[in-house]
């Protein structure tokens, strides 16, 4: 009995420290990044993290002198599954910051764990209307875009072409309905046919129906939405269906430079001279976007996507917040005053954060072309929106 | 609504459903005569359009990307059956679940590893890429013709072996009583793993012709797998005529509701509740028709005669 006294003190010491020992100077910055890895649309998973280790070697692995450690997790294109890494990160892991979130359907499921546990949660892609507009929060940042707004430039774009008559296609969930809802706010003209396809894991990716519904309505423009491997599957089907001479494509966050090099592969020549809008071009004059691009190219071989260039922003957004707390991570007030300044060198150059802190940016019109050596990449035509702000930020009570 | 629409979207639904056909025989032949649940069918599906789009870009020709794949899908059929499903055929249906589960994620691991998670897309011969006016006015891609031709020659093929050839009788006599057929000399080991690979190759046939349309992808099998479920449930599980009706059945269903069920339902409901309606019920459709059918004919539309 003797002998072990000592060792349950030593133990109980142990524990003491266990418990209250960080709570001071955090030894790390921890954040944890979810995205998709797996299935299909791990490719976009891959193009994010890729840009995000850019960034932390970029920053020297250090934010305020303190070390950084990213968590990565596969939401694996679920909600469910979204929510559980969530969870896992906050509780299990204790992070300090959850961001990543391709889908808007894993965002809003994931969203209550990681606020009501008291962490920052930073949207690196998904810009759902509910959280831009009834269910908006402090600790909420977006580092992208709300869903509507691209789609609302891209309206903008169809009526000075003289669109008369749209063909509206999108996925069946929560970023879909936003980016219809985003083109029919501003086209003027008449949304002739509309179809609204299974998404998911096992997502609809044969459009043969609906593209001979868009054919015999009559529309002089389709507008579609196919983020990830929809989207060039659906630049295919368009093409080997004829529509390319008789309906003009107009997209958002389909093709992209994911996409682009699989259709070069593919010899889709039809794709060349598409227009686009988004509120980031590759060839954007921002010292922060060259360094970034021409690092992205170097390091992987190809032009990073906006979903890199997002991901790139995420993490010197935190760090910018870090550091303007000196590295007091329980410093949230201070942490959240300096990410409503959005006070950072971005990729897209300066931008402002709305009430509901999503960004007020500029949205430009993008065309695909041929680069000097010969890789389809997209390039600015005009700037559509100047210092745009979100539909939905009169509905956030922040 | 009118009349040229309505033949295009019956052609796009036989596509669809000769596509099903090809993926759901393999299926129905394995899960009937051998009594074996097989998940990995869909990995086959997927091998044949992943060795099709390296072929195919590799030589530039989609002919010898066919030539290639075929073979090729038929081999690793052969491979999986000796190394794991032989083993699983006296075991319960749980147990074949969980190892051609666990296939499946040794398969989509292999492809991550071989050719990266982008998946492969590559051109149609330029003659495929067009498309043809057909009587009525109706223009259609060539290639989904073709996907239709080869699909029914395929159909037309495996009745004239099953019902007419020796090979055939064997295997009807060996879904029907595997132990007396073995007892009479066939050795049914090996006619189970040659129907494994035909099942395969034609597995790795659907792959390579949908490969072209959308992509060579990983876990592209696992989502038309369970559709091809539906399809052998609905047709009767080990009829290969059963799995041709049901697929062009299913394949109309989806195709002509995706078509039709929002113009239909908007004629009852407000524009905006039928637009948000009908996606979500023109996807429940196939599915609905599945459970009717377990309902009132549980054995499926057409049962293999024996059992």
């Amino acid at each position: 009995m003797r002998i072990k006294l000592p060792i349950a003190l030593g133990l109980a010491t142990c524990l003491v420290v266990a418990a209250f020992g960080p709570a001071q100077g955090a030894d790390k910055v921890k954040i944890g990044f979810v995205t998709t890895l797996t299935t299909g649309a791990g490719v976009i998973g891959r193009d994010m993290k890729d840009a995000v280790d850019l960034a932390v070697e970029h920053i020297g692995g250090k934010m305020a002198g303190i070390d950084v450690e990213v968590r990565y997790e596969d939401d694996g294109f679920k909600p469910e599954t979204g929510k559980q890494k969530a969870d896992k990160l906050v509780k299990a892991d204790d992070v300090d910051f959850v961001a990543g979130f391709i889908w808007s359907h894993v965002l809003l499921a994931s969203r209550k764990s990681v606020l009501d546990a008291g962490k920052f949660l930073i949207s690196s892609n998904a810009g759902p209307s509910q959280l831009a507009g009834k269910l908006c929060h402090e600790n909420f940042f977006s580092t992208s875009w709300q869903n509507d707004q691209t789609p609302m430039a891209m309206g903008e774009v169809l009526n000075r072409k003289g669109v008369k008559k749209l063909y509206v296609m999108a996925p069946n969930y929560a970023a879909g309905k936003n980016m219809v809802a985003g083109v029919e706010r501003t086209f003027t003209g008449e949304v002739v046919g509309k179809d609204m396809t299974k998404w998911g894991k096992d997502a609809q990716l044969d459009f043969s129906a609906e593209l001979a519904k868009a054919r015999a309505s009559g529309a002089d423009g389709i507008f579609v939405f196919y983020p990830g491997r929809a989207g060039p599957a659906f630049i295919k089907q368009y093409e080997q269906a004829g529509l390319v001479n008789e309906i003009p494509l107009y997209t958002v966050f389909t093709v992209d430079s994911i996409s682009l090099p699989l259709l070069q592969k593919a010899g889709l020549k039809g794709v060349l001279g598409s227009l686009m809008t988004q509120f980031w071009v590759p060839d954007l004059d921002v010292p922060q976007n060259h360094e970034f691009v021409s690092a992205f190219r170097e390091k992987h071989g190809r032009y990073p996507s906006f979903y890199a260039a997002q991901s790139y922003d995420t993490i010197f957004f935190i760090k910018s917040a870090v550091e303007a707390v000196n590295g007091d991570l329980e410093d949230m007030d201070g942490l959240r005053a300096a990410m409503a300044a959005a006070d950072y060198p971005s990729v897209r150059g300066p931008y402002t954060y709305g009430n509901n802190h999503f960004p007020i940016q500029n949205f430009y019109l993008r065309e695909v072309v041929e680069d000097a050596d010969g890789n389809w990449t997209t390039r600015t035509v005009e700037t559509v929106y100047t210092a745009h702000q979100d539909s939905y930020a009169s509905e956030c009570k922040m | 609504m009118d009349a040229t629409l309505v033949l295009t979207q019956l052609l796009n639904g036989l596509q669809l459903g000769v596509l099903l056909f090809l993926l759901a025989a393999g299926l129905t032949l394995v899960f009937g005569i051998m009594d074996c649940v097989n998940l990995a069918h869909g990995s086959l599906y997927m091998a044949g359009a992943f060795v099709c789009a390296t072929v195919t870009l590799a030589t530039g020709s989609f002919l010898l990307g066919i030539l290639a794949a075929l073979p090729a899908a038929f081999a690793i059929g052969v491979v999986v059956e000796v190394l794991v499903i032989r083993h699983l055929y006296q075991r319960d249906h749980l147990d074949q679940v969980l190892a051609t589960f666990g296939l499946i994620l040794v398969f989509d691991t292999l492809v991550h590893l071989i050719w990266g998670p982008e998946g492969l897309s590559f051109p149609l011969p330029p003659i495929l890429n067009g498309q043809v006016t057909l009587p009525g006015g109706v223009v259609f891609p060539i290639y989904r013709l073709l996907i239709i031709a080869a699909g029914l020659s395929v159909a037309l093929a495996m009745w004239v072996v099953i019902a007419r050839t020796r090979t055939g009788m064997l295997v009807r006599a060996g879904a029907s009583n595997p132990r007396l057929v073995n007892a009479l000399g066939v050795n049914i080991q090996a006619l189970f793993t040659l129907v494994f690979g035909t099942g395969a190759a034609l597995a790795g046939l659907a792959g390579l012709l949908i490969a072209p349309i959308t992509e060579a992808s990983i876990g592209m099998g696992n989502e038309i797998l369970i559709v091809a479920f539906v399809v052998i449930i609905i047709g009767g599980i080990g009829s290969v005529r059963g799995a041709f009706v049901a697929a062009l059945i299913v394949g109309l269903i989806d195709t002509l509701g995706r078509s039709f069920l929002d113009g239909a339902m908007k004629l009852v409901l407000s524009n905006q509740a039928a637009e948000t309606a009908a996606p979500a019920v023109s996807a429940m459709l196939i599915y609905i028709l599945m459970a009717a059918i377990l309902y009132f004919r549980p054995q499926g539309l057409f049962p293999p005669r024996v059992r």
